[in-house]
C-alpha cells in the first residue's frame, strides 16, 4: 500500500471528520441537555450553507467575511425556534419529537428546493482555498487545513466554554440534574434557548464550511442524517470531547473505506452503526443518553 | 387507545366505502389500489408501534424485501402471484426474525438508530448488488402470472383492485386477531410500562420479537402487492422516505386504532397523489408542515380527534 495516497485519503477524512464534528455537536448538546431527538439538526447546516450561497456567490462578500455571518444568523434563528416551536415539544413524547423534527426536516428542504432549485449550488473560493499545502508528508489543499483549524477551534472553545464559564457550569449542572439546577436559581430554560441557538450556530458554521467541499442541495438534511446520527450515539449525547472522536473516526473510516474498498465502502458506515449499537449502547462517554 | 369502533361496524363498513369508490370513481382504480396496499403496510407498523411502543425509522426494509422477493421470483419463472406472495411473507418474516434480537434490546433512541442503520444498510445492499436487484434502475422486466389460474391481472386493474382490497380485509383480520388476544394484551402492557410487565414475569424480549415478525411479514405482504400489481420494484420500495411515511400515517391517523390508521393512510395517500401532481416540493412541503403541526393539534391523531368528539357528544 502507497503511504503517500494513504495520508491524502486520511487528511481528507480527518477533514470531512471535522465538519462531522461540527454538525452534530449541537446536536450532541442538545439532546444530552434537554433530551430533544432533533432530527431536523441538518437543516440548520443547510441554512448555513445557503448564507454562504447567498453572500459568496450572489452578493460577493469575501469568504472570511462571511462565514461569521453564516454562523450568528444560524444561532439566532436556531435560537427563534426554540423560543416559539421547540420549547413546546421537550414534554412530549419520543416519537411526538421524532415525529415533529421529520416533519421540520421536510418542509426546510422543501423550501429550499422551492427557493433555490434542486442543483448543487458552488460558490467561488478564494485563492488561498484552492492552494497546495504539504501536511504529514503529503499533499493537500489549503481548503482541508482550514477546515480541520476551523474544527479544532471550535473544538477548544466550547470545551473552554462549558468547563471554564459560568455559563458552561450552568449548563452541566442543568444536564445533571434539571430540578435541582432550577431550584437554586438557574434560569434552566432560557439556558435551553441559548445553548440551542449556539448549536445551531455550530451547525451552520459546519454547512458554511461544507458548500466548498461536501456540496450543497436541499436533500442535505436528509443526507447526512444517520453518520451525525452515529455521531451522537457513539460519542456519547452530551459529551463534547466524544463527539469530536467520534466524528474523527466516523470521517476517517468512511474515506478509507470507500477510498479502499469501493464495493462496501457504502455499507461500513451503517454496520459500525448497528454494532455500536449492540455492543456500546450508552456511547464512548457512558454518560446522559437513554433512560 | 382509542380503538372503540366495533369490527362488527368497522370493517363492512371499509369493503362497502371500497364498492362505492369502485362503482364512482373507475377512473381511479390505480390511485385505489395504491391505498389499499399502503393501507396494509401502514396496518403491520400499527401492530409494531401501535401495540408494541416499539418505533422504527426502517420499516421500509421488509416493505422491499418482500416486493424483491416478487420481482426476483417472477424474473426466474415463478410467476403465480399467491405462491411470490406467501414466498415474499416468508421472506420478510424470516428476515424480521433475523434482526429482531438487535431492534428489541436497548432503549428507544437506540432503536430508533439501529432501525434506521438497518434500513440504510439494506438500501445500499440492494444498491450495490446491480444483478440481483436492478440497481438504481430497479426491476421490471419480471412476469406477474394469473391468480390461481384463473384471474389475469387485467389492464384496467380491476383484478388488482379486488386482490388488494381482500388483501387489506385480510390484513384488518390479522392484526385485529391479534390486537384482541392475550399476546396482544401482552404487548399493549409492554407498551404502557415494560419494567412491570419484566416485573409479572411477562417474557418481554420474546414478545417484542413475535410483534416484530408479524409486522415484518404483513409488510412483506404489502411490498409483494405492490410488485405484482404495478410489476415494478426498485429501491425506493425500502428507502428511508418510505419509512418514514409510514411512520408519519400511522401518527396521523392515531397508533393502536386500526380504522384510524386505514384512514390516516388514505388521507395521506390521497393527499400525496393530489400534491404531487402539481409539484413534489409542494407536497414534501405540505407534509413537513402537516408533520408539526399534528404534533401540537392532534397529538392522538384522527381516531384521537373522533373519539374525544365523541366523548364530548356523551356528555350533552
Amino acid at each position: 500500500m502507497n503511504i503517500q495516497g494513504f495520508l491524502t485519503v486520511l487528511v481528507d477524512g480527518l477533514a470531512y471528520g471535522m465538519l462531522l464534528f461540527l454538525f452534530s455537536i449541537g446536536l450532541s448538546i442538545t439532546l444530552g441537555l434537554m433530551r430533544f431527538i432533533n432530527l431536523a439538526h441538518g437543516a440548520f447546516a443547510m441554512f448555513g450553507g445557503y448564507v454562504m450561497v447567498v453572500l459568496v456567490g450572489s452578493a460577493g462578500v469575501p469568504f472570511l467575511l462571511a462565514l461569521p455571518v453564516a454562523f450568528v444568523a444560524t444561532g439566532v434563528v436556531g435560537a427563534a425556534l426554540e423560543r416559539t416551536l421547540i420549547t413546546h415539544i421537550y414534554r412530549k413524547s419520543e416519537l411526538q419529537h421524532v415525529l415533529f423534527s421529520i416533519g421540520l426536516a421536510f418542509a426546510a428542504g422543501a423550501v429550499a428546493n422551492i427557493v433555490f432549485g434542486p442543483q448543487q449550488q458552488p460558490i467561488p473560493l478564494p485563492e488561498w482555498a484552492s492552494a497546495r499545502v504539504e501536511l504529514l508528508g503529503t499533499w493537500t489543499t489549503g481548503y482541508r487545513v482550514f477546515v480541520m483549524v476551523a474544527g479544532v477551534v471550535a473544538l477548544l472553545a466550547l470545551l473552554a466554554l462549558f468547563h471554564r464559564t459560568l455559563f458552561g457550569a450552568r449548563v452541566r449542572a442543568a444536564v445533571d440534574l434539571r430540578g435541582t439546577a432550577e431550584s437554586i436559581g438557574i434560569n434552566v430554560s432560557r439556558l435551553f434557548a441559548l445553548t440551542f441557538g449556539l448549536g445551531a450556530a455550530c451547525a451552520g458554521l459546519g454547512g458554511a464550511l461544507a458548500v466548498g467541499f461536501l456540496g450543497l442541495d436541499p436533500s442535505f438534511p436528509l443526507k447526512y442524517l444517520v453518520i451525525v446520527l452515529m455521531v451522537v450515539a457513539i460519542g456519547g449525547p452530551g459529551s463534547i470531547m466524544g463527539s469530536f472522536v467520534a466524528a474523527l473516526f466516523l470521517g476517517a473510516a468512511d474515506a478509507l473505506f470507500k477510498y479502499y474498498v469501493p464495493a462496501v465502502g457504502g455499507f461500513v458506515i451503517y454496520a459500525l452503526l448497528v454494532l455500536a449499537m449492540i455492543f456500546m449502547p450508552k456511547g464512548l462517554a457512558r454518560k446522559g443518553g437513554g433512560r | 387507545m382509542s380503538n372503540t369502533v366495533d369490527i362488527r361496524i368497522a370493517l363492512p363498513l371499509l369493503v362497502l366505502m371500497a364498492a362505492a369508490c369502485y362503482l364512482l370513481f373507475p377512473d381511479y382504480l390505480g390511485l385505489l389500489r395504491t391505498i389499499f396496499i399502503v393501507a396494509i403496510f401502514v396496518l403491520s407498523y400499527d401492530l409494531l408501534q401501535g401495540y408494541a411502543g416499539i418505533v422504527s425509522l426502517g420499516h421500509a426494509v421488509f416493505f422491499g424485501l418482500g416486493a424483491y422477493t416478487v420481482a426476483i421470483l417472477g424474473g426466474n419463472g415463478v410467476s403465480e402471484p399467491l405462491l411470490t406472495l406467501a414466498a415474499a411473507m416468508l421472506v420478510a418474516g424470516l428476515a424480521a426474525g433475523l434482526l429482531a434480537p438487535i431492534v428489541v434490546v436497548g432503549n428507544d433512541f437506540n432503536r430508533l438508530l439501529v432501525t434506521l442503520g438497518v434500513g440504510f444498510l439494506f438500501h445500499e445492499a440492494a444498491n450495490q448488488a446491480h444483478g440481483l436487484t436492478g440497481g438504481a434502475d430497479g426491476l421490471s422486466s419480471f412476469s406477474v402470472g394469473s391468480i390461481a389460474g384463473l384471474y389475469e391481472f387485467d389492464f384496467q386493474g380491476h383484478v388488482a383492485f379486488f386482490y388488494t382490497l381482500a388483501g387489506l380485509v385480510l390484513a384488518y383480520l390479522a392484526v385485529w386477531r391479534v390486537s384482541t388476544s392475550p399476546f396482544g394484551l401482552a404487548l399493549r402492557g409492554l407498551r404502557e410500562n415494560t419494567a412491570r410487565m419484566h416485573a409479572v414475569g411477562a417474557l418481554v424480549g420474546r414478545h417484542r420479537a413475535m410483534a416484530y415478525v408479524l409486522s415484518g411479514t404483513i409488510a412483506g405482504m404489502a411490498g409483494a402487492m405492490l410488485a405484482q400489481t404495478s410489476n415494478f420494484a426498485s429501491l425506493d420500495m425500502l428507502g428511508f422516505e418510505r419509512s418514514a411515511d409510514v411512520v408519519v400515517m400511522a401518527a396521523l391517523g392515531g397508533t393502536g386504532s386500526i380504522p384510524g390508521v386505514i384512514f390516516g393512510a388514505s388521507l395521506f395517500t390521497w393527499l400525496k397523489d393530489a400534491l404531487s401532481s402539481i409539484s413534489p416540493k409542494y407536497w414534501q412541503l405540505g407534509v413537513g408542515l402537516l408533520l408539526m403541526a399534528s404534533v401540537f393539534v392532534l397529538p392522538q391523531g384522527l381516531a384521537g380527534l373522533a373519539a374525544a368528539v365523541r366523548r364530548r357528544w356523551r356528555k350533552r
